[in-house]
Formats: structure tokens, C-alpha cells, sequence
């Protein structure tokens, strides 16, 4: 024992050594680096873009279903047979038909499930065309002139590539004011 | 372009990535582990801990370093949550308690990275950067040198000397983990993701929590330790904002356990050795990656608990890739997936975390693995088995099983006992085969130090707090002290010289064998229990 207590010490010492590297001086680099003009967007290093929070009111685009309870992000974590959890998903098909007007086979599947991170900022495009005549009807506005807009806030795949386009709800949603 | 031709693409970038660096990569990681000289801070460090480095030790000596130095790591980790309220970036989130901060402690020592906590409402900044970054680092690199230790014992001979623990840690750390995540950490903030000291930002009226996430986030995939700085981990836009960061974060995950077979066949003077476990390696993830994408782009709810920027083909990427490092970071909720997505998932983790495995554990699982078919492939035409030029006998053999059975006994012991608590019932989130797949996959998350989940199951009771806990430490440290114990008794031995006899391990028997242990360990072990969760609810 008398060996491993030893052991523990030299354990102690390296492990304080390259907290200081690790925990303090390697975070704080990267937050100094971070801040250096250019590197992002704003002052703040945070684009709040990035995260859809739903909106009420005729008047705005929605988001998907949110399964997070700020501030805890997080999913539904729900099973594809799970038969409660089925309900929810068909009391949300009609939900959105009815505030849509349409027929509910015309509600697209990310209508009504839940994201990854409950804070998911896009939808995808059939969903934002669905909601375009209604938040036209509700500002007064042209739905030429809304689907113009949906359009320039479509993010197409990365690089042509990577990920899946969708519509960022949060970005279109400040654009229409 | 489809979704499926995008995601092909995606693939294999990635894949020519991957080829481009670890050539480079692994060499350098190769020179790291073998070069004389120290740099100024490793001597500082030295100098600090008072350790020689000099020294050589002995597979006992290595194996107590491992073990003290992530027994004071539990400690001070437990401590430093313990005392929260009084650390500054708290937000009065207070002190962590004690059975989480228990459960945290061992799970981020034993690079497993579950997490039985909200990070958004119990992590404060101070405890994820000063505890939580610096056992990201520095877990990752003790399984590095574990890695390093065994593959000295094939490469050393007649000596009972692996090298120096204290020396293989300090290296890991600062001559790879700490550059690569510096320069990826800066990349990711390039790409959008978030580097905040505040506690929250607004968003349309709603208080978002915010944290340094770059720096742990780099390291975070990098070490294959995967703990999320924020509840929905790599999900959330602050952690991994579009296609970019997603790809980048995928690459992180994998390049160092690709790069250590290169610096495995390096080491062993032999290249094509460290290709043909990669070979392995690389089979087995394109095949369960096949199984997840197709089952998931044919799921009944496919975009439930997964993000619209990622969509079906880059979650399937990222939880095959997270799953078969033993990472557990995710983009997408795996809960959520079908039976047979989950079950492949699952199914990584099960074959011991090898394809191609966490950093360093790994490589040493493989290597384990070989062990065994090559004793098998001796027991078949009675000889005795060889690796590497150097015997298999009883010792070896022994310690190859103990450290291969480690696994799967904690875990059906574990998940065994948690399905006949009444208790359990209440803390599931699903009904029926599913539920029991939430059990299943917590205890072969934790067992194999994935730290992925179904993460539905509430694991906050003190039995789940404390069996899962000690299925991260069983399922880490008796397979450590095994493959130092098998080092140690590789390396007292003098090399064999290669005969006509010699069934040589470079070639495609050796990597069908090597491939087919694989799988019929995982098989003999797990069949029974996968058929009641994932195999019965995919035939549903």
C-alpha cells in the first residue's frame, strides 16, 4: 500500500500540473482566441440564430415541437411504438391542420415530432410552405413576398454536401419583424 | 442532390480525411511514445510531481500509476462538485449532489462521460472547464498509454520494463490531445460553435443557457469522451450549429483511434499489421453504419429526436461513429431510433468498443482480440498460438480472457439485476421491448465506457446512480490491469523466430478470424438479451 500511497501523490501532483495546462490556461486561450475580431459573428461569440424557440400568434412561422423544458435542453426520447406517445403525435397533426387549414395528410413529419435539442431552429422547407399563406393573411403581406423571404433564409447543405437543407425559423422570423 | 447521394459524399470525404491524416498522424503519435528527449513543461511537470522519467517500470508499477492516478482523479473531481457554491460561474447552481457528483466523478475518470445530471442547471463553468475538460484530456490520454504499454510488450523482449507511466500520461496530454484540441477548438468556434463565460443568452424572450463549449466540445470528441457541455449534447446548435461543425466533429471522434493502427504498425516495425486491424475495424463500422442509416431513413417517425439540419443520414453517421469509439457524444436522440438503428448502436458498444474503439482502449481491445483468435486458430490445428512473435501460452491466454469477459459479466449482471427491481419499472420511458432496450443500453453504455444513452431511462435513483457507477470502473480498469498483466508477460519473453508454420496476421485469414471473434464473442454473449429488446421490437 505503501507504494500505491506513493503512487497517489505523484497522481496528485501531475494531475494539479495539467489541471493548470488543461482546465485554466487551454479554455482560456480558446476564449481569448475567440473573441479575436473576425472569427464569429459577434462580440459575444453567440449567434442566436441558431436556436428556434416557437413563437404564438398567426403572425410567425413556427418551429417544431419542443420536447426540452428550459432550461434543460433535450428530446422526446420517445420509442416509434410507443402507443401514448402515438396520441400526441396525432393531437399535433390536427392541431397544425386546423391552424394550417389544410387536409392532415398535408402536414409534414416535422411538424409534429419533437428534435434532438428541443431547440432546433429549422424546419424543413414543406413545413414553411405550408405556413406561408397563413402568416401572409395575418400581415397583410403578398405570399409571393413571404415565400421570397422563406426562400433567403433556406440553408441549403453545407458545402453542397454535409447535413440537410431547412428553413431557420428564428432568422426568418426577426426578418418579418 | 438526395439526401442518400449527399450523405454517400459525406461519407466519404470523410473517409479521405481520414486517410490523409493518419498517415502523418500516426507516425507522430508513434514518435511521441518512443522519443528520448522531454520538452520544458513535461520537465516542469516532472519536476513538479517528483517523478523520474527516466525510470522504467515494471507491469505492476505501470498498472498501480494507472490506477492511483484516476483513483485522486475520482477524488478531487468529486470534491470540486462537492464544493460548487463557493467556485466562481456557479450561478448559484450550487453544490452538485452527492450521488451525482459520484456517478460524474467515476464517469468522467473512466473516460465513459454518462451523464445522470442537466448540465444547463447543475454544471457551473468552473467545474466544467477546471474538472471536467482537464479529465477529458487527461482520461484519454491514460487509455493512450495503456495502448502504448501493450504494444511495447510485443516489441520489447527479455525485459520487465514498459516504460514509464507518469511520462506515456504527460506526453498524451500535452504532445497530442492539448495541440489538436486547441487548433480544433478555434475551428469550431470558426463554424459557429459557442465560447461564452455568461450563463445564458436570450432568444425571443427565452433564457437559453450558454458555457465555454468550444474548448470542451474539441476534446470532448477528440479524447472519445463524448459528456455533453449542454443536456442535448452535440444536438444542440450551441455545440454543433450546421453541416460543418457535424463533419468536423465526426472526424475528431475517429482520427486518433484510425491513427493509432498506423502507429501500432510503426511501432511493431510492421505497417501492414496495423492495416490489417484497421481493415477490421473499418468492416465492421461501414456495416453497422449501413444497418443504422437504413433502418433509421425507414423508421415510422424518422425525424423524431433527430435535428432538421442533420436529417437521417448525419445522425446515422455520428451515432455509428459515437458508438463504435466508445465516445457516447450524440447529435441526435438514440432513444428515438427504430429497433434495428438502436440495436446497431447497441451493437457497437457490445463488441467491446473496437470499430475502431475509444482512444487507446481501442487499439488494446483489438489487440486483446487478436489474442484469442489466434488461440482459437491454435486450438484448431493444435499448436501453440503465436502474435507478433512472441508464444500465447496460459498466462497470455488468461489475461486476454479476464480482460475480455470483464465486459459483458458487469453488464448482464448489472443490467440483469436492474430489470428485476421494482423500482425500475417507474424510471423507464417506454413501454414493452423498448424499455427493456433503455436498461440494456445504459448498462453496455456504462460497462464499456461509451456513456451514450437511451436517454429516456431516468437514472437518478441512488441504484442506477451507484450500479452504473461501478460498471464504468469494473468495465475500466480490471480490462487495464489484464492487458498491463498480458504486457508484462509479453515483454519477459525472447522473440520467435517466424516458421513455415507461422500463420501470418497481415492477410485475409487473419483479418476474417481476427473480424469473426468479434463477432462471436458479442453473439455467444448477447444474443439472448438483444432478442428481447432491439431484435424483438425491429420484427414487431
Amino acid at each position: 500500500m505503501d507504494n500505491f500511497g506513493r503512487q497517489a501523490v505523484a497522481g496528485l501532483r501531475v494531475l494539479l500540473a495539467l489541471t493548470v495546462l488543461t482546465g485554466i490556461l487551454y479554455p482560456a486561450a480558446v476564449w481569448g482566441v475567440s473573441r479575436l475580431p473576425g472569427l464569429h459573428a459577434n462580440a459575444e461569440a453567440v449567434d442566436t440564430t441558431s436556436i428556434g424557440i416557437d413563437r404564438e400568434g398567426d403572425q410567425w412561422f413556427r418551429t417544431r415541437p419542443s420536447a426540452a423544458t428550459l432550461p434543460a435542453s433535450g428530446g422526446s426520447n420517445k420509442g416509434e411504438r410507443n402507443a401514448e406517445y402515438d396520441a400526441v403525435v396525432a393531437e399535433r397533426r390536427t392541431a397544425v391542420a386546423q391552424r394550417e387549414a389544410v387536409a392532415e395528410d398535408r402536414v409534414p413529419e416535422d411538424a409534429v415530432t419533437a428534435s434532438a435539442s428541443g431547440l432546433d431552429p429549422h424546419i424543413s422547407t414543406a413545413y414553411a410552405e405550408l405556413q406561408v399563406p397563413r402568416v401572409a393573411r395575418a400581415r397583410g403581406l403578398g405570399e409571393d413576398r413571404v415565400r421570397a423571404l422563406v426562400a433567403g433564409h433556406t440553408d441549403g447543405r453545407a458545402a453542397g454536401v454535409l447535413g440537410e437543407p431547412g428553413v431557420n425559423v428564428t432568422a426568418l422570423n426577426r426578418a418579418l419583424g | 442532390m438526395s439526401s442518400t447521394a449527399a450523405g454517400l459524399v459525406q461519407v466519404g470525404v470523410l473517409l479521405v480525411a481520414l486517410a490523409v491524416v493518419h498517415r502523418p498522424f500516426g507516425d507522430y503519435m508513434a514518435r511521441v511514445y518512443t522519443s528520448a528527449g522531454h520538452s520544458r513543461v513535461e520537465r516542469a511537470v516532472y519536476r513538479v510531481a517528483r517523478v523520474d522519467p527516466e525510470s522504467g517500470q515494471r507491469w505492476g508499477t505501470y498498472a498501480r500509476g494507472v490506477i492511483a492516478f484516476s483513483f485522486v482523479g475520482v477524488v478531487l473531481l468529486y470534491v470540486l462538485q462537492r464544493i460548487q457554491s463557493v467556485l466562481p460561474f456557479d450561478f448559484d447552481r450550487g453544490a452538485v449532489p452527492p450521488g451525482v457528483a459520484f456517478n460524474t466523478a467515476i464517469s468522467f475518470v473512466t473516460n465513459t462521460n454518462w451523464q445522470s445530471y442537466v448540465p444547463e442547471s447543475v454544471m457551473g463553468h468552473t467545474v466544467q472547464m477546471v474538472g471536467l475538460t482537464v479529465q477529458n484530456f487527461v482520461s484519454g490520454a491514460v487509455g493512450m498509454a495503456v495502448a502504448v504499454a501493450l504494444v511495447r510488450g510485443f516489441v520489447r523482449h527479455r525485459t520487465d520494463r514498459l516504460g514509464n507511466f507518469w511520462v506515456d500520461l504527460v506526453r498524451g496530454t500535452i504532445r497530442i490531445l492539448l495541440p489538436v484540441a486547441f487548433l480544433f477548438a478555434v475551428v469550431l468556434v470558426a463554424t459557429g460553435v459557442v465560447m461564452s463565460l455568461k450563463s445564458g443568452v436570450t432568444v425571443d424572450g427565452r433564457q437559453v443557457a450558454t458555457a465555454p463549449v468550444a474548448s470542451q466540445e474539441a476534446i470532448k470528441e477528440l479524447g472519445t469522451n463524448g459528456g455533453g457541455v449542454l443536456n442535448a449534447n452535440s444536438a444542440h446548435p450551441f455545440e454543433n450549429p450546421n453541416g460543418w461543425s457535424n463533419l468536423i466533429e465526426v472526424f475528431l471522434i475517429l482520427v486518433i483511434p484510425v491513427s493509432l493502427t498506423r502507429t501500432f504498425g510503426t511501432l511493431v516495425g510492421d505497417r501492414r499489421q496495423g492495416y490489417v486491424l484497421l481493415g477490421v475495424m473499418g468492416t465492421l463500422w461501414s456495416l453497422v453504419l449501413a444497418v443504422i442509416w437504413v433502418a433509421e431513413a425507414h423508421g415510422l417517425r424518422p425525424s423524431e429526436g433527430k435535428e432538421t439540419r442533420f436529417g437521417v443520414p448525419s445522425s446515422a453517421l455520428f451515432a455509428n461513429s459515437t458508438t463504435g469509439t466508445s465516445t457516447g457524444a450524440v447529435n441526435s436522440m438514440h432513444d428515438s431510433y427504430t429497433g434495428l438503428g438502436g440495436g446497431g448502436a447497441m451493437l457497437n458498444m457490445l463488441f467491446g468498443e473496437m470499430t475502431p474503439g475509444g482512444v487507446g482502449t481501442g487499439l488494446y481491445s483489438i489487440l486483446v482480440m487478436a489474442v484469442i483468435a489466434m488461440f482459437l486458430a491454435g486450438l484448431m490445428v493444435g499448436r501453440t498460438p503465436e502474435y507478433l512473435g512472441k508464444k500465447l501460452g496460459r498466462r497470455e491466454v488468461t489475461a486476454a480472457a479476464v480482460s475480455i469477459l470483464a465486459m459483458p459479466t458487469v453488464l448482464l449482471v448489472g443490467a440483469g439485476t436492474a430489470a428485476l427491481l421494482p423500482s425500475t419499472k417507474g424510471a423507464l420511458n417506454n413501454p414493452g421491448e423498448h424499455g427493456l432496450s433503455e436498461i440494456l443500453y445504459a448498462y453496455a453504455s456504462a460497462s464499456n465506457n461509451n456513456g451514450s444513452a437511451f436517454a429516456g431511462i431516468t437514472v437518478t435513483s441512488d441504484w442506477f446512480q451507484a450500479s452504473l457507477g461501478v460498471c464504468m470502473a469494473l468495465g475500466r480498469f480490471i480490462p487495464i490491469i489484464a492487458v498491463l498483466c498480458l504486457a508484462g508477460s509479453l515483454a519477459a519473453q525472447k522473440k520467435v523466430p517466424e516458421t513455415a508454420g507461422t500463420l501470418p496476421t497481415t492477410g485475409p485469414l487473419f483479418a476474417t478470424l481476427l473480424g469473426g471473434s468479434i463477432v462471436l464473442v458479442a453473439a455467444l454473449t448477447f444474443v439472448p438479451a438483444l432478442a428481447l429488446g432491439p431484435i424483438a421490437e425491429a420484427l414487431l
